[in-house]
């Protein structure tokens, strides 16, 4: 098994992608997994049901209607057009945008799970010590909601790897910028060089499987989660 | 109404400490299902007052309204001079300075006893005495089990060590919501005692949410009646007790709470003489010694009335009473009679037909026969 050049550049992006990804989302997903695991507004519903779309949605739909919002043309392609950024398509930070967008659910559901399972009770019973909401948050939300967070990051970070068609649609395949891994392959067996998809294909694989086994390793040592205690 | 323990009465009459609360609040979990608290309370700003009714009768949503965690649509609170909330303004839970311990074992699982004691310490705004930290920890009796994690303590460790995490807050006032509720009658009689010294050990008024009138005998000296959201009787501990006009509230309960002091104690016969203000009473000799204060309580269902001094009888304890008031009993046969015996009350429960045949009427004088007392602590 070797590497050319060109599959590491790919393997590299990757996974400087998939961290930024993660990183972007976690400091995102938390306030919404947040608000909907509290909330009981009518807005619930619907937000919800939005983070959830790419569960859903095939990605070349997500991927066409983001292409046409950064875009020249677009909403958010004037926007950063007029802060003198240019636009997102065709970039690595429009592929962290997009990547934010399509991996969001991943990251929502599990904290959001996690905090719901938490109840309001551990919070007052804090609010009672004296802490305020930023104390509450990290002395006791973060520590008792880890298993969840990580499921976050995990899933995030998996999921970001993962992805081909939104990538294909707003990043096109420039290499070095856009080039992914999941790409890549796509690009060896269009040339009909199998070996070289083969390689990364079973490395994807391995990877995937270590991913899974990790998180439900984890998930198993979780099984009893806290206010389970009386 | 004064009591034989003048110590109390005496701290509450010129004590200018005071918890003044008022609130209201409507909540409707189903359009059909609606609850409102309305309540106006003027409590002392010393000693155990017990918030006592009915699941539903609006208790703990008044103890969560004090402590910030409901929010009232209108609510006025101040606590020994400091305000918590009015008109304009209304601190948040984490800016009161309180204690609050909940029903259930609310330690935080992540952290050890003495994490979770920490985890208090670390917020309080005094320093911490030198002395408070070993004396609560003594007191609570966790010396020993500080290290070990929420899940491997029992219930009634853990509510101990609950109990401990909120003295060590230093609050202005501790607010324990039936915080023996969840355990069994074991762990209950476990953890009373510890319940039972927190007055004289710590000088901090004490709200007490429970609905067994057994814990309040116990452990009160001053007391709510909540029904329906609304307050049905408030007064001193033996005030209320001996209110006939409550049935409904106390049942087969009824009867009332008196304060006195061991005076004699008869080897012989294994009794000893209990002191009141306005009598003796000749009790099973619990071991206790000559100038112990005790409470004892006498159900309404163990007073007989005669209407002359017999000793033909086997009943020890008579006592000369007046009949201040008549009211009718849950049951249709039965009345119950308060009895005026020097400044404390007794409440005896009558058929209907006895009160016809002996002529009772309000004013009389009788002999009231105590068949039976019980010693709450």
């Amino acid at each position: 098994m070797s590497f050319s050049e060109a599959d590491l550049a790919a393997l590299w992006l990757t996974l400087r992608l998939a961290s930024s990804v993660t990183f972007v989302l976690l400091l995102l997903g938390t306030p919404i997994a947040w608000w909907l695991a509290r909330t009981n507004s009518w807005w619930k519903g619907p937000v919800a049901s939005v983070v959830a779309l790419p569960l859903v949605l095939p990605p070349t739909v997500l991927g066409f209607y983001l292409l046409m919002l950064m875009g020249p043309q677009g909403v958010i392609g004037q926007f950063t057009q007029s802060l003198g950024l240019g636009t997102l398509p065709f970039t690595f930070w429009g592929l962290v945008v997009a990547s934010v967008l399509y991996s969001m659910p991943f990251v929502v559901q599990p904290i959001q799970n996690a905090i719901e399972a938490l109840g309001n009770r551990p919070l007052e019973v804090a609010a009672t010590l004296r802490a305020g909401p930023w104390d509450r948050f990290f002395s006791i939300v973060l520590p008792l909601a880890r298993p969840g967070f990580i499921t976050a990051a995990v899933l995030g970070f998996a999921h970001t790897v993962g992805e081909f068609g939104v990538v294909l649609m707003i990043g096109g395949n420039i290499p070095g910028e856009t080039r992914v891994v999941s790409v890549q392959i796509y690009d060896h067996v269009e040339a009909l060089d199998y070996g070289q998809a083969h390689t990364l294909s079973l490395l994807m694989i391995a990877f995937s499987f270590l991913v899974l086994l990790g998180l439900y390793g984890l998930q198993r040592k979780q099984a009893s989660p806290m206010g389970k205690e009386h | 109404m004064a009591t034989t323990i003048h110590q109390n009465a005496v701290e509450q009459d010129t004590a200018p400490q005071k918890i003044q609360a008022r609130f209201i609040l409507k909540r409707s979990d189903t359009p059909r299902n609606t609850f409102e608290l309305d309540v106006n309370l003027t409590l002392p700003g010393g000693g155990v007052t017990a918030l006592f009714g009915a699941s539903g009768s609006g208790k703990t949503t008044l103890l969560r309204c004090i402590a910030g965690l409901e929010k009232p649509s209108q609510g006025f609170l101040s606590i020994n001079g400091q305000s918590w909330q009015s008109a304009t303004h209304c601190l948040p839970t984490h800016r009161r300075p309180l204690g609050y311990v909940f029903q259930e074992a609310s330690l935080f699982p992540h952290l050890t006893a003495k994490g979770n004691l920490a985890y208090a310490i670390k917020r309080t705004h005094a320093p911490l005495p030198a002395d408070l930290y070993d004396k609560v920890v003594s007191v609570m009796g966790i010396e020993t089990i500080l290290n070990q994690r929420p899940s491997q303590l029992s219930g009634g460790e853990r509510q101990r060590v609950a109990i401990a995490r909120a003295l060590l807050i230093q609050p202005g006032v501790l607010l324990m919501d039936e915080p023996l509720a969840a355990l069994d009658t074991a762990r209950k009689q476990e953890i009373l005692p510890y319940l039972e010294q927190l007055p004289a050990l710590f000088d901090i008024p004490i709200i007490y949410v429970s609905h067994s009138l057994d814990e309040v005998a116990r452990l009160a000296d001053h007391m709510v009646v909540l029904e329906q959201g609304k307050v049905a009787a408030q007064g001193s501990l033996t005030e209320v007790f001996s209110r006939i006009d409550l049935p409904s509230r106390f049942g087969d309960q009824t009867g009332v709470v008196l304060k006195g002091i061991v005076t004699e104690r008869d080897a012989h016969w294994h009794l000893s003489r209990l002191s009141f203000a306005s009598g003796d009473l000749w009790v099973s000799d619990s071991g206790d010694e000559v100038g112990q204060p005790l409470r004892i309580r006498i159900l309404a269902r163990d007073v007989s009335i005669a209407l002359s001094h017999h000793e033909d009888s086997s009943i020890t304890n008579r006592i000369l009473a007046e009949i201040t008031e008549i009211a009718p009993d849950l049951d249709e046969a039965m009345v119950l009679i308060r009895l005026k015996v020097g400044t404390d009350y007794l409440i005896a429960r009558l058929t209907k037909r006895s009160v016809a045949h002996l002529q009772l009427a309000i004013g009389q004088k009788v002999w009231a026969q105590v068949k039976s007392v019980a010693l709450v602590r």
